[in-house]
């Protein structure tokens, strides 16, 4: 198969680049030092592009590609992919559900327990070697919180199994009620935000779910809620956040994700009920080795006329 | 203080305890507080001037509570911890002298379940790192942040599986983590496997949670071997006690590598912990604060009075510790 362009559109994993390196002719898109150009000389090669959470198959990429037949995306997230454009030119595309959905989970759980036990912030203070015995500062309960999720999917549910551990009564927030589920429905994020002490966003992103986190769900979820986001950046209005976490409207937040990664609200920096991390839900070593070999599996899969392993499209 | 304070049931405190301080007026309205740490005197002068005729104790989980002490207190029949753990009072000493000892039982155990798993979930994900990472700046000029280590499918130990331990494997489950542990006794009605001694419980787990408190045989029972057993890519997280551990051999195995990482809420000289571990980016800190939640505080609040309100009426106390 090394005959086989293959379109890598940013650095992601070193395996997978290795991989595909040896099992196709890879050409890494962010070494070009003229992109127009790389394309003119070498667009009618390329029958794969391999995209993530960062870099994705636009609808101008996908048409500089005639020879576009897979988007095998290094995520589960679909939302730097243009759908409707590939869907039109019979581009099939795939993801990477289910292998990364408990490290997801775990980390929201991880964040939750970081914000109301304030865990940076206590190993900031020991650090400093400013520990006093009978210094203390009391910080908050997480056992049996009200948990709220956005999006009751995969990751959503996980989330949710997970905040039964800790007895947190769980409701949720869903397009459509879902049937098999014992949790308590909110028919608006609103609705949801208002009765929950904590509000995790773990739904995909689409128009539909742009700032679905905005003023109106922050000012409900208010002075002591908590908002964790593992989903994207624009599901929340950041310049909202950010004003009501500075000026304490909001309990605390923790966020793997923001509207222009890698840059993030500088007025967040200082605040001790913030934890941030730097998109790292997936980011464990056997997880990214198991979302590469999905990534390399479908496009095996599609180049052999074989199923595909998690078709999107 | 007016008159009616004279008619309080008087109590020494002894710390004094962070819940004291938090609710101290409230202690004041219902009993009659006596308050060493205010004193010029040495304790034991103190105490016998004072606390001739005192009959109940509240003292902190880190106060010394030694026959020594005890010596010079020779009414009392009550004596209130704050904590959970034990290991500071003379037991033994309380049981020849009829000195009934009530504790904070299980009330903690949701609260310190909680920081353990949190903890464990920062060492293996870089939380606190990452966190530090972001808020340094330096996301923008190193795209990729190192990758952590997954959860689901790691074997942990838990040493002491009383009331905190079942908590802790009780999330860890939701995990998907493999649980088995290393107890005095064996626990019948749990499915999980149990060890005989704690290396042979290290030798086939990935993370070690140390729940149990600290006795004699718990003393330093995680050692250099134990943590060779553990191996590379093991991670201790202890919110029992600071001594559980050897502190020295800790920091060794850190350092060369022997262990990935650990998650630590006590040491054994508090507040000092070995200052070796401030450089290392793969151990997270926290300064002994597993209860310290405003829910727990409250909550310890309602307890103590309750134990202290059936003393002096004489009835039956609500979290006596029991015999062994």
């Amino acid at each position: 198969m090394d005959a086989i362009g293959v379109l890598m559109l940013c650095p992601m994993n070193n395996y997978l680049e290795q991989e595909l390196d040896k099992r196709f002719n890879l050409f890494r898109y962010w070494t070009q030092p003229n992109q127009t150009e790389f394309l003119a000389q070498h667009a009618d090669s390329i029958r794969a592009v391999v995209g993530n959470s960062t870099a994705g198959a636009s609808a101008d990429l996908i048409d500089a590609l005639p020879k576009l037949e897979i988007v095998s995306n290094f995520s589960v997230g679909l939302d730097k992919i243009d759908l409707t454009r590939c869907k039109e030119k019979g581009v099939r595309v795939t993801n990477t559900p289910d292998v990364l959905t408990d490290d997801v989970a775990d980390l929201a759980i991880g964040l939750m327990l970081a914000v109301l036990r304030r865990i940076c912030q206590c190993d900031k203070y020991v650090r400093s070697g400013a520990w006093k015995l009978g210094d203390f500062r009391l910080t908050t309960k997480f056992s049996g919180k009200r948990v709220g999720i956005i999006g009751l999917g995969r990751i959503g549910l996980a989330v949710a199994e997970r905040a039964e551990a800790f007895d947190c009564p769980v409701s949720y927030y869903s397009r459509s009620k879902k049937a098999d589920t014992n949790y308590t429905y909110y028919g608006s994020v609103a609705e949801l935000a208002s009765n929950s002490d904590v509000l995790v966003v773990a739904c995909a992103l689409t128009p539909e779910t742009t700032h679905v986190v905005n003023r109106e769900v922050l000012d409900a979820l208010g002075p002591k809620g908590v908002l964790i986001n593992i989903g994207r950046g624009p599901h929340v209005d950041e310049a909202e956040l950010v004003s009501a976490l500075v000026e304490g409207r909001l309990g605390g937040a923790g966020l793997d994700v923001f509207e222009k990664e890698p840059q993030v609200p500088e007025e967040l920096f200082g605040l001790e009920n913030v934890v941030l991390l730097p998109h790292v839900a997936s980011g464990t070593e056997e997880t990214r080795i198991a979302m590469a070999d999905l990534v390399l599996g479908n496009l095996e899969a599609h180049f052999s006329s074989k199923a595909l392993l998690t078709p999107v499209v | 203080m007016g008159s009616g304070a004279e008619q309080l049931p008087e109590i020494i405190v002894l710390g004094p305890p962070a819940v004291f301080e938090i609710y101290d007026e409230q202690f004041s309205s219902r009993f009659r507080i006596l308050r060493p740490w205010e004193s010029e005197e040495p304790l034991p002068h103190f105490l016998a001037s004072r606390a001739h005729t005192t009959l109940a104790a509240l003292c902190s989980g880190g106060y010394p509570l030694s026959a020594a002490v005890l010596a010079n207190l020779p009414s009392l029949r009550l004596v209130v911890t704050t904590s959970a753990g034990l290991d500071h009072i003379d037991l033994t000493e309380c049981r020849r002298r009829g000195i009934a000892v009530a504790y904070a039982g299980n009330f903690f155990s949701a609260d310190v379940a909680d920081l353990a798993v949190g903890l464990l979930v920062d060492v293996l994900r870089k939380m606190t790192a990452g966190n530090r990472f972001v808020k340094n700046g330096l996301w923008p000029h190193k795209p990729h942040f190192p990758l952590g280590f997954k959860l689901g499918g790691k074997r942990v130990g838990i040493v002491g599986l009383g009331s905190i331990g079942l908590e802790v494997a009780k999330r860890l489950e939701a995990f998907g983590c493999a649980i088995s542990y290393h107890s005095r006794k064996e626990k019948p009605f749990v499915s999980y496997t149990s060890y005989p001694d704690i290396h042979e419980l290290a030798s086939n787990c990935d993370v070690l949670v140390l729940c149990c408190s600290l006795t004699e045989q718990t003393h330093q029972m995680v050692n250099r071997e134990v943590m060779l057993a553990l191996g590379k890519d093991g991670v201790i997280v202890n919110i029992s006690r600071g001594a559980v551990i050897d502190e020295k051999e800790l920091v060794s195995c850190l350092l060369q590598g022997e262990i990935a990482g650990a998650g630590l809420d006590v040491f054994e000289h508090e507040p000092r912990p070995s200052p070796e571990l401030y450089q290392l980016d793969n151990v997270v800190l926290s300064p002994h604060t597993a209860v310290l939640t405003e829910e727990s505080m409250e909550g310890l609040y309602q307890l103590i009075c309750g134990n202290l309100d059936a003393f002096f009426t004489d009835k039956p106390l609500l979290s006596q510790v029991p015999d062994e």
